[in-house]
């Protein structure tokens, strides 16, 4: 594997107040990868990120952005580097186009009209060019921020929950901003509670929960190992209880008898399935409707999280 | 990349970002005190300053005029500078500036060289205001240049501390009303203190403002409450100490970053 772009070394952090955010971090992204980073309120992804820009300084612990390390090397590390935060603040007076174009500069790169047009316009922000920011509106105003991340065409971008309490067309815009990045070898961090969005975007996935990364998986892996499928039988006649004829199959009687679930590994050589409805035939449990579903993202997440924290308890 | 040693578009972003805050308030920023200050010349000037005897061999209306300029350099310049950082600190657009790759050297040279700027200006523009009122004469041109940047310069960076200290709006207020104006009227603006009586004298010995004025003035007319070396000994002090400061608060993140 080439060098990590953004790489991550046993990064803890505390704060003034005590509170470990971070615990022992250590994190390899390359180039060009959708990253998201999950977890509860409170786990510690905005911390993470913080740290890595420049917002907050690490307890202990290293980070280094295409070999320049945040601290010895923040200039370049930085000039790489775009933030979407997850607060929305923006400028207050200033125009659309005024405040993106002091972000460019800020950031030490000469003035480039078409570029930031180009921005503007795949933000829909180009018609408000000169307006003030106060008169937009909470959406306009993160697309704002969004062009401010990106008008010093960093390679590294990260999005803090860029589409919390946002409408469903900037979620797609945000969607189709996040491809087209990608397609230019932007390497993207993002954190997020939509677990949907993660599973459509992301190529690898870390879960996070309090300030300890308890998982780094590719995206499909992770689906795979854990992602179960199961198999619901609608019964024509509710049933008591089990037919132990059945008992070789994990079965669940729900909904008052009248569903039979069945988990099963997709994955397996045999699921088991075939066998079990001709069991049902000879038993003559009568069905009427079939179907399978595979646990999602978020499910897997909840439980991966839930089981964490039930083992510490114990 | 990492061959970049010095941001100085950053630098020239901050300050025109400043700038053009400047200029989207000039009424407040130039019109108002110049409206101030003219009704200063009305009262004091004319109204009193008619009554008063030549302060030193100079009109009472002209010996003002130094210490009024030094008043409005040090609120504009604390006031501009301290606003100027403040408030991305408080809505939070903070985390731009923290993230972007600027050195503190260049935050500070951006946020305290425009205030600077904003403050001579208003200076100047006082200066003309009052040469509308009374005969003015700068004996000593160079050093009155220099004193007025010297000021405004240390003053600004003194607003940009009070800035980052300031955990709210009041915090902006409290040091400029409770410590800059009271300072600034008993030092010396207004009267030479060796009008006032022995003991309040050497108490006032110990306002450093009163070392700002008297040498400004002394640039005007040639006379000076305290030595010309005094004042400039005061002024590059308050600078340094400012200076330090600075180089404290980035060393340490105080107030800036958690
Ligand atoms: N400035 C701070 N001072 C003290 N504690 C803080 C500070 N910022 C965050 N924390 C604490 O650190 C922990 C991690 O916070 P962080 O914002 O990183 O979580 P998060 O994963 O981004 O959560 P969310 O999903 O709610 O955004 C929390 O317990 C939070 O209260
Ligand atoms: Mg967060």
């Amino acid at each position: 594997m080439a060098a990590p772009i953004l790489d991550i070394r046993n990064l803890s952090k505390t704060y003034a107040s005590g509170l470990t955010a971070l615990a022992d971090v250590s994190l390899q992204i390359s180039k060009g990868e959708i990253f998201a980073l999950l977890g509860p309120n409170g786990a510690g992804k905005t911390t993470l990120i913080s740290i890595v820009c420049g917002i907050a300084t690490a307890s202990s612990g290293t980070a280094s952005v295409a070999g320049h390390d945040i601290v010895g090397g923040y200039r370049a590390a930085r000039t790489l580097i775009g933030l979407v935060p997850q607060e929305l603040s923006t400028d207050t007076w200033e125009t659309v186009l005024a405040t993106v174009n002091y972000s460019r500069e800020l950031f030490g790169r000469a003035p480039n009209r078409a570029f930031v047009e180009k921005t503007l316009r795949d933000l829909s922000l180009w018609e408000k060019r000169n307006d003030r920011i106060m008169t937009l509106s909470g959406g306009m105003k993160r697309r704002v921020m969004i062009a401010k991340a990106l008008a010093h065409e960093p390679e590294v971008l990260f999005l803090d929950e860029p589409t919390a309490g946002v409408d469903v067309e900037l979620r797609r815009d945000m969607w189709a901003l996040v491809h087209e990045m990608r397609s230019r070898g932007v390497t993207i961090i993002l954190t997020t509670h939509y677990i949907d969005e993660a599973e459509e975007m992301a190529d690898r996935i870390g879960v996070i929960s309090r300030g300890k990364l308890i998982l780094v998986e590719e995206k499909l892996a992770l689906m795979r190992q854990l992602g179960k499928k199961q198999l619901t039988v609608q019964l024509t006649e509710p049933l008591q209880q089990l037919p132990t004829g059945l008992a070789d199959w994990p079965l669940e009687l729900t909904n008052d008898g009248t569903q039979l679930q069945f988990r099963f590994d997709a994955n397996a050589e045999r699921t088991g399935i075939p066998g079990l409805l001709r069991r049902l035939d000879e038993l003559g449990v009568g069905y009427k409707d079939l179907h399978t579903a595979q646990s999602s993202l978020e499910e897997i997440f909840v439980s991966l999280v839930s089981e964490r924290e039930s083992g510490r308890h114990v | 990349m990492s061959s970049v040693r010095f941001n100085g578009r950053g630098v020239w972003a901050i300050y025109k970002f400043e700038m053009a805050r400047f200029r989207r308030t000039w009424m407040q920023s130039l019109v108002t005190p110049v409206i101030t200050t003219s009704l200063y010349f009305v009262v004091f000037g004319a109204a009193i300053g008619s009554r008063m005897s030549e302060v030193g061999g100079v009109p009472y209306g002209a010996f003002i005029v130094p210490g009024l300029i030094m008043l409005s350099l040090l609120t504009e310049g604390l006031s501009s500078a301290s606003f100027g950082i403040f408030f991305p600190k408080f809505t939070g657009t903070i985390y731009e500036l923290l993230s972007a790759p600027v050195s503190a050297f260049e935050i500070v040279l951006g946020y305290v060289g425009a205030a600077a700027t904003k403050s001579v200006i208003l200076g100047l523009v006082i200066l003309a205001t009052a040469s509308l009122f009374v005969p003015l004469k700068i004996m000593h041109p160079a050093a009155m240049v220099a004193f007025l940047l010297l000021t405004a310069v240390s003053f600004s960076l003194f607003g940009f501390i009070t800035g980052i200290w300031a955990k709210g709006f009041e915090h902006l207020q409290f040091v400029p009303m409770l410590v800059i104006t009271p300072l600034t009227f008993l030092g010396g603006a207004f009267y030479s203190i060796d009008m006032l009586p022995p003991a309040w004298r050497t108490i006032t010995l110990f306002n450093p403002v009163v070392y700002l004025i008297s040498g400004f003035r002394w640039s005007f007319y040639g006379s000076s409450d305290v030595s010309v070396g005094w004042s400039l000994a005061a002024t590059l002090g308050f600078f340094a100490l400012c200076l330090v400061l600075i180089v404290w608060i980035f060393k340490t993140g105080y107030r800036l970053k958690n």
